[in-house]
């Protein structure tokens, strides 16, 4: 038994990603026909000429009708995924092992969420009949206990900590200002921020990911297939996953300062692509900042640097643009949105541009033309019961 | 013989300052404080606070639970099941309503007085009244609960040796189901009414006792009829001094609970060999006498009337308004809750009424219980430490913000869980909390029961390890 990933087996082609906003004059099957156009565009094949789809919408639809309708698609396989915020990644999981496997030759991963029909603030989970007696705290609520426990564990001081979380905001704000298809289109000063009033423990609506909608799509084919569409292929080095049990919420040794998903799931990630300093090896990193403090411990928790020192990492700037490490260079949850189904495609999106040189100058990453490779990470659920997805893509067929 | 073998009440935290009422209703209110239960308290959730005590402290499984309101929560369906299933009695043991007016609640006591084994008499009330009304300034808010049987079914505390009754038809107030508040004929005619059908009560309650009234050494007169409550207990001819605070300066009056309330304060200040008469005024008069034993010098209540009445936190008019309805709050922009489901509800009875949660194999405590795990462990009376905490004020609330910590049990054992009975200011990490019982929301009509913590407040006997019926 092991995690053997498909490294170097499987390549992207092409993608497509709408812009993230609250599109109030479009619906889910706008967003989907619009990112699957750009990514049929952006691979250079026609809609017929893609064998099977992986659909992910955390909540938008139901079955993969739901796409082949509005695509009218003719006699294709189509599988609807769903796996809490990660879906989008989990799609382009499905749809990668089924072109290795070789059942396909190609096969599109899109996902999309029509987020801003509710009429509701934040993410709203489906109701499943229960009885009565799971959690009703808000998402932002339970992630906001993090940033106790972690000034706490490591000596921080509360308002040493909040400026912290400010500094990732900002950072994310700044990207997101230069990216045509972010939600949030304003840099926003430390300070500004600072200023908020809290919604949730010592977080504000600004320490909260933008509730958008939009769609994210991506083409892959086996690796020696890519050359005969793109001259620049975006090669899987890995693709790993882990559900979690639940079992931080009953632990009392578990202390809210990091989320084990993640380091196991960052393990076999880089076990998958033969990485051994992601600090040094990475050219950037999307991560799944739904709230500031994740990103915070995210920054640990990938290995990005040592236990207890994310927080000077931060404010000395490591992370930014033109850091050592560029991560979420798009503006992140935070600035560029997050309409479920879609982020984790919005993250491969990300790191096809960046690593193709694709975006312009001012979005650049520090790193570009020095590394070649870009983590992308989404989770869904909470401290203590989440499911944690990472990929590894790179530009180098070996 | 037949008497009292243990009791429990709960006192609402909460309490309204009388002097607040009339700034906003241009009328009412007066002197002193009310209790009133949370916005998460409804008459059945009070009962089972109310049973916990009584059933640990005294030890005894009961063989039926009788429950009484008139604040009632469900109609057609039965309310006692989930005290008894809160409880977790087992299936054997009857649970019954006795609704709708003051006089059920006696009408209960007496059921279970005079019953085989050992009866669980639960009585709880919610008071109020139109904003401004007399109702809703003199009216408060409890639960009591007596296990009464036979020295066969536990340790008499104090014998029943004398009863009187006086039944008789007069409007003296009324509701018609479905309002939210009653109505009052002038006080006068039910005040010489009560006068003339408590002395009749009384003289059959002392001859069956063959004591006279000065024998009498604490006199409780409660009911529906606050005046008649007052002339009545002077006129029966006990010691001034017999005369048991009725609590009207800080409590007010309980209704239905209000007879087994008072009685459990009379139980905690009496000592051996003393007489204890219960008067209740309610369409009638019931009169039942009672002489302690010496056993009730080792009953120790986990919460007496006393210290919970010393123990209150305020509550605003304007908080109190909106929690008994009589103001609408703008909810938040969130989904409401939808109504549990009444199959998942009943699989998971133990844990969603019981609090009941599993162990596994290296010995973690699972809460919700594990399916695969085969031991089972009831956590209700476990107590706990804050271990993190957040104020979250974006989601669904009848009360905002909703407070919410991370609860480290005693024994072992986590859970997220909410906070009740609490100012969002002072939770602190390390802070002591205990279960409650509560109702988290109302949906479709659907009460959904669960459990939340709460601070320790004053004096806390326990944990008690008594558990009555088996876990799993």
């Amino acid at each position: 038994m092991a995690s053997h990933g498909i490294k170097n087996r499987v390549a992207i082609i092409g993608m497509g990603c709408t812009r993230f906003t609250e599109h109030w004059d479009k619906g889910l099957d706008d967003l989907l026909i619009t990112a699957s156009d750009d990514a049929y565009a952006s691979a250079g094949v026609a809609k017929p000429d893609v064998d099977a789809y992986w659909f992910g919408t955390a909540q938008s639809a139901m079955s993969g009708i739901a796409l082949a309708r509005p695509l009218k698609l003719e006699g294709k396989p189509v599988t609807r995924v769903e796996n809490y915020c990660a879906t989008g990644s989990e799609a382009l999981r499905q749809a990668a092992y089924a072109v290795a496997s070789g059942a396909y030759d190609t096969a599109m991963a899109i996902g999309a969420e029509k987020v801003k029909d509710s009429g509701m603030q934040g993410l709203n989970a489906f109701p499943v009949p229960n009885d009565g007696t799971s959690r009703t705290l808000t998402a932002a609520a339970m992630f906001s206990m993090v940033a106790p426990a972690y000034a706490q564990k490591y000596g921080v001081d509360r308002a040493e900590l909040k400026h912290v979380l400010a500094r990732i905001a900002s950072k994310n704000h700044k990207n997101g200002a230069k990216n045509p298809r972010a939600q949030f289109r304003k840099e926003m000063s430390v300070e500004q921020l600072l200023a908020m009033p809290t919604v949730a423990g010592d977080l504000s609506v600004f320490d909260c990911a933008g509730v958008a909608d939009g769609a994210a799509a991506a083409i892959v084919v086996r690796a020696e297939d890519a050359h005969k569409y793109t001259d620049k292929p975006l090669y899987i080095k890995a693709l790993s996953m882990v559900a979690g049990n639940g079992n931080g919420l009953m632990d009392p040794s578990y202390d809210y300062t990091t989320f084990p998903e993640i380091v196991a799931c960052a393990q076999d990630a880089y076990a998958q692509a033969g990485i051994t300093d992601p600090r040094t090896e990475l050219a950037m990193a999307e991560v799944h900042d739904c709230f500031t403090p994740t990103e915070l411990v995210l920054m640990e928790d990938l290995g990005f640097c040592e236990r207890g020192t994310a927080w000077k990492e931060i404010e000395a700037g490591a992370f930014d643009l033109d850091g050592d490490l560029p991560v979420n260079p798009d503006g992140g949850l935070k600035s560029f949105g997050h309409p479920t189904g879609a982020s984790g495609l919005r993250m491969m999106f990300e790191a096809f541009l960046q690593l193709r040189g694709e975006v312009p100058e001012e979005r650049r990453i520090s790193t570009y033309g020095r590394r070649n490779l870009a983590l992308t990470h989404n989770l869904g659920g909470y401290p203590g019961e989440m499911v944690s997805f990472i990929s590894i893509l790179g530009t180098q067929p070996d | 013989m037949k008497g009292i073998l243990g009791w429990g009440t709960h006192l609402p935290y909460r309490r309204l300052d009388r002097a607040t009422i009339a700034a906003v209703a241009g009328t009412g209110g007066g002197k002193g404080t009310r209790s009133v239960a949370s916005f998460d308290e409804d008459a059945t959730t009070m009962g089972v606070e109310a049973a916990r005590g009584a059933l640990a402290t005294s030890g005894i499984s009961p063989s039926t639970v009788w429950f009484s309101t008139v604040a009632i929560p469900y109609l057609d369906k039965t309310n006692a099941t989930a005290l008894h299933a809160a409880l977790r009695l087992g299936t054997d043991v009857g649970a019954y309503d006795a609704l709708g007016s003051v006089k059920s609640a006696v009408g209960a006591l007496r059921a279970g007085l005079s019953g085989t084994g050992a009866a669980l008499v639960v009585s709880s009330d919610l008071r109020g009244g139109l904003p401004g009304s007399g109702d809703e300034s003199n009216g408060g808010d409890a639960a009591a609960a007596l296990v009464v049987g036979t020295e066969a079914d536990g340790t008499l505390l104090a014998e029943l040796i004398g009863q009187g009754v006086a039944t008789e038809e007069f409007l003296d107030r009324w509701r018609t189901p479905g309002d939210n508040r009653s109505k009052l004929w002038e006080e006068r005619p039910g005040e010489t009414r009560y006068a003339s059908l408590a002395a009749l009560a009384w003289k059959a309650a002392l001859g069956e006792a063959r004591l006279e009234a000065q024998n009498i050494d604490h006199l409780v007169v409660t009911g529906t009829h606050d005046r008649a409550n007052t002339s009545v207990a002077r006129s029966l001819g006990a010691p001034s001094a017999a005369v048991v605070d009725s609590l009207a300066a800080s409590v007010g009056n309980t209704g239905a609970a209000s007879p087994a309330f008072l009685l459990a304060s009379a139980l905690e200040q009496a000592s051996a060999g003393q007489v204890i008469a219960l008067v209740v005024l309610a369409d009638g008069v019931e009169v039942f006498v009672f002489r302690t034993t010496a056993a009730i010098a080792d009953y120790a209540p986990r919460r007496t009337v006393a210290a919970q009445v010393a123990t209150g936190g305020a509550v605003t008019y304007g908080k109190y308004l909106g929690w008994r309805g009589h103001l609408s709050i703008e909810p938040p922009r969130r989904p409401e809750p939808v109504r549990p489901s009444a199959t998942a509800s009943s699989r998971s009875r133990d844990w969603k009424f019981g609090f009941v949660g599993s162990v596994d194999d290296s010995g973690e405590v699972h809460m919700p219980p594990a399916q695969i795990d085969t031991e089972r462990r009831a956590m209700a009376e476990a107590l706990g430490t804050i271990v993190t905490y957040t104020i979250d004020k974006l989601s669904y609330s009848l009360n905002p913000p909703v407070v919410f910590a991370v609860v480290d049990f005693d024994g072992g054992g986590r859970l997220p869980i909410e906070l009740t009975d609490v100012d969002a200011a002072e939770v602190q990490i390390g802070g002591r909390v205990e279960m409650t019982f509560r109702k988290l929301f109302t949906a479709d009509g659907v009460h959904n029961y669960f459990w939340k913590a709460r601070p320790i407040r004053g004096e806390h006997i326990g944990p008690d390890n008594t558990q009555h019926g088996e876990a799993g």
